[in-house]
């Protein structure tokens, strides 16, 4: 059951952010991107395979079996894609909003299309 | 692990530390920040010729980070393919860096610390060993491109740069995707370790893998600016400031060089049909080629074209490392190197050459070419008037760079083509795809010639070309020592091929960097 639901939060968001990704629109764009991040975030940590209730840190104390913990990796590396994606998403949001200072138009292409 | 050992490393630190320390200096200390940014570089180079040195007596150099061992901790490794580049990394660097200290340094804020950075990321993805690092060295080197793209603002830069930005960001995504498939599928993300693991993985889990590895390859493709994922590439490096564009030549050869580094531990070989490589690799690059060709056909401006053969360039690249001697290999990356050197000089001059120039000029140019206007009427010919001498200097680099891009000869660009072309041709009997090769490299070093020519005669042979651009020395330098480096590959080209001949030979045959890596 949680595999099903983790896996149709990814397509969902996958989904709207490519949607979104496609608009027209600098926001539209952005917030795609964020979505899109999203879904990538929760991809790697699933990648990690989905467990319940085990902790990522081992404690030499309780066991030493291995498949009693969840893989920490993906959450290691989860953390480090989620700073850089909501670094450049920052980044993004200053560009989106020079160009929209400098062209007087939120569209992509700096300019409206012709009707 | 003795002191020498830790020159690995400094490819990495040093520009960190240069960065980092520019980065939190007053705006107003322009001459300090530049001497420490400048001084990083030089020792930079000093590093890395070391490097080539380390490289040159062994096989692979490895540095365990924090001294894990190998497939738990990061590793950095040094092989001859990879010390070259960053030597060529750190070239670029301060050849980019002294031409901006003229002005363009002072054009926006923080110049010295993006550089820096950007070089940091450009070494650290040639030196690792290690998936998820390549990953963060990517991001290191993006993030600093995006501002330097920035660098200078105006409205074209920005539109520009929101188009770059946003399509390496969805890359970023896609690379993500790729290195957690390929953790979920084998467990690892250490490269040496993931050569032994994707042959030994159980069917499901090696679909898992080659998808992954294909989604990672496609990441690194937009990067290398392929065709059709190139699209990018043409309006953010034409509209890049020029110290800038100087240092995003390299950019694009990060892409190709992932490529070829993973696809060749990855078994790209393996899977190809025998004597033809990686065939649809082989056409996309040739693809490139033909769009970068036909682009520098129709530019207009200096910059544009300078930019699609950036296109050109990686085409080129990416063409012959599918097709996959490890001959051809050796020669397409001694043409990576002086062709980078090449477009970098290209970049940096087209800056003054356009420099006191009216905007639009370019475009009335060529329609007045079209429609026959303007010409000899109440033009007065000037007779016997000198050339003046920065005049005469920027023609005369502009030609060097012309017959560079163009693989004319005397310059290096003529031996770079030549070797491959003896390569290609090397095969008995020659492949299909090797033919179209060979005609493609003929026929975009001819389209690339008339470009140039036609470019070069606009600007330099016309009675009233705008004003006498004002260059200062410390511009014009970098420009000729980059040419005049060309010009030495030339002479020496024989060592250096060797050289990288050795490398691709190891590139081709991973198993020894797999052993030296995973080694206790």
């Amino acid at each position: 059951m949680t595999e099903l639901i983790v896996a149709l939060a990814i397509g969902v968001l996958a989904t709207s952010g490519v949607w979104l990704l496609l608009r027209p629109r600098t926001f539209q764009v952005a917030v795609g991107l964020s979505l899109l991040a999203y879904a990538v975030n929760l991809f790697i940590f699933a990648m990690g395979r989905l467990r319940v209730g085990v902790p990522p840190v081992v404690d030499a104390a309780r066991t030493a079996d291995p498949a009693a913990f969840a893989d920490p990796l993906p959450q290691a590396l989860v953390l480090t894609a989620i700073v850089i994606s909501f670094a450049t998403t920052a980044l993004l949001l200053v560009v989106l909003l020079a160009a929209r200072g400098f062209s007087g138009t939120d569209h992509v292409d700096g300019r409206e299309p012709e009707q | 692990m003795s002191i020498a050992e830790h020159i690995v490393m400094l490819p990495i630190v040093l520009p960190l530390a240069a960065g980092a320390i520019t980065l939190v200096l007053d705006e107003e200390r322009v001459a300090l920040r530049a001497s420490i940014s400048i001084g990083a570089a030089l020792l930079l180079v000093a590093a890395a010729v070391a490097l080539v040195g380390v490289a040159g007596g062994s096989f692979a150099t490895v540095y365990r980070v924090g001294n894990w061992p190998a497939p738990f901790g990061i590793v950095l490794v040094v092989d001859r393919v990879a010390a070259i580049l960053v030597l060529l990394t750190s070239v670029l660097g301060v050849a980019s860096l002294v031409f901006s200290l003229a002005r363009w340094d002072r054009a926006g804020p923080r110049f010295h610390s993006l550089v820096q950075f950007l070089i940091m990321g450009v070494n650290g993805a040639f030196l690792t060993g290690d998936l998820f690092n390549l990953f963060v060295f990517f991001e290191v080197l993006l993030a600093a491109s995006y501002g330097l793209a920035l660098h200078g603002s105006g409205e074209v830069r920005v539109r520009a740069s929101l188009h770059y930005i946003v399509v390496n960001l969805a890359a970023s995504l896609l690379f993500l995707i790729g290195v957690s498939l390929i953790y979920g599928a084998t467990g690892t993300l250490n490269m040496a370790d993931l050569a032994l693991r994707w042959r030994e993985a159980a069917p499901p889990d090696r679909a898992l893998f080659e998808s992954g590895a294909a989604i990672l390859g496609v990441a690194f493709l937009v990067k290398a600016g392929m065709w059709p994922l190139g699209f990018w590439l043409p309006g953010a490096y034409s509209s890049a400031s020029a110290p800038a564009g100087a240092l995003f030549a390299i950019l694009t050869k990060v892409g190709v060089y992932a490529v070829l580094r993973t696809g060749l531990l990855f078994g790209m070989e393996a899977e190809a049909v025998p004597s033809t490589g990686t065939p649809w690799l082989a056409y996309a690059g040739m693809a490139t080629i033909a769009f970068g060709a036909l682009g520098v056909l129709a530019s207009q401006e200096l910059a544009r074209l300078a930019a699609y053969s950036v296109m050109v360039s990686s085409g080129t690249l990416l063409a012959a490392i599918a097709i996959g001697s490890t001959r051809l290999t050796g020669a397409a990356l001694y043409y990576l190197v002086v062709s980078t050197l090449g477009l970098s000089a290209l970049f940096l001059l087209v800056d003054l050459v356009d420099r006191g120039r009216r905007p639009g000029a370019d475009l009335l140019a060529v329609t007045a070419e079209a429609f026959g206007a303007g010409e000899g009427e109440g033009e007065e010919i000037e007779i016997g008037k000198s050339i003046p001498a920065v005049t005469a200097l920027l023609g005369l680099s502009f030609g060097a760079c012309a017959v560079m891009l163009a693989g004319l000869p005397p310059l290096a660009g003529f031996v770079g083509k030549f070797a491959m072309l003896d390569a290609l041709l090397e095969p008995n009997p020659v492949p299909a795809a090797s033919w179209a090769m060979v005609a493609l490299l003929v026929v975009s070093g001819f389209a690339t010639v008339i470009a140039m020519t036609r470019a070069g005669v606009r600007r330099f042979w016309v009675a009233h070309a705008g004003s006498v651009p004002r260059v200062h020395v410390i511009e014009l330098a970098p420009i000729v020592v980059l040419l005049a480096m060309c010009a030495a590959l030339t002479v020496g080209a024989g060592p250096l091929i060797r050289y990288l001949d050795e490398g691709a030979r190891a590139l081709h045959a991973p198993g020894g960097y797999v052993d030296r890596v995973l080694a206790p």
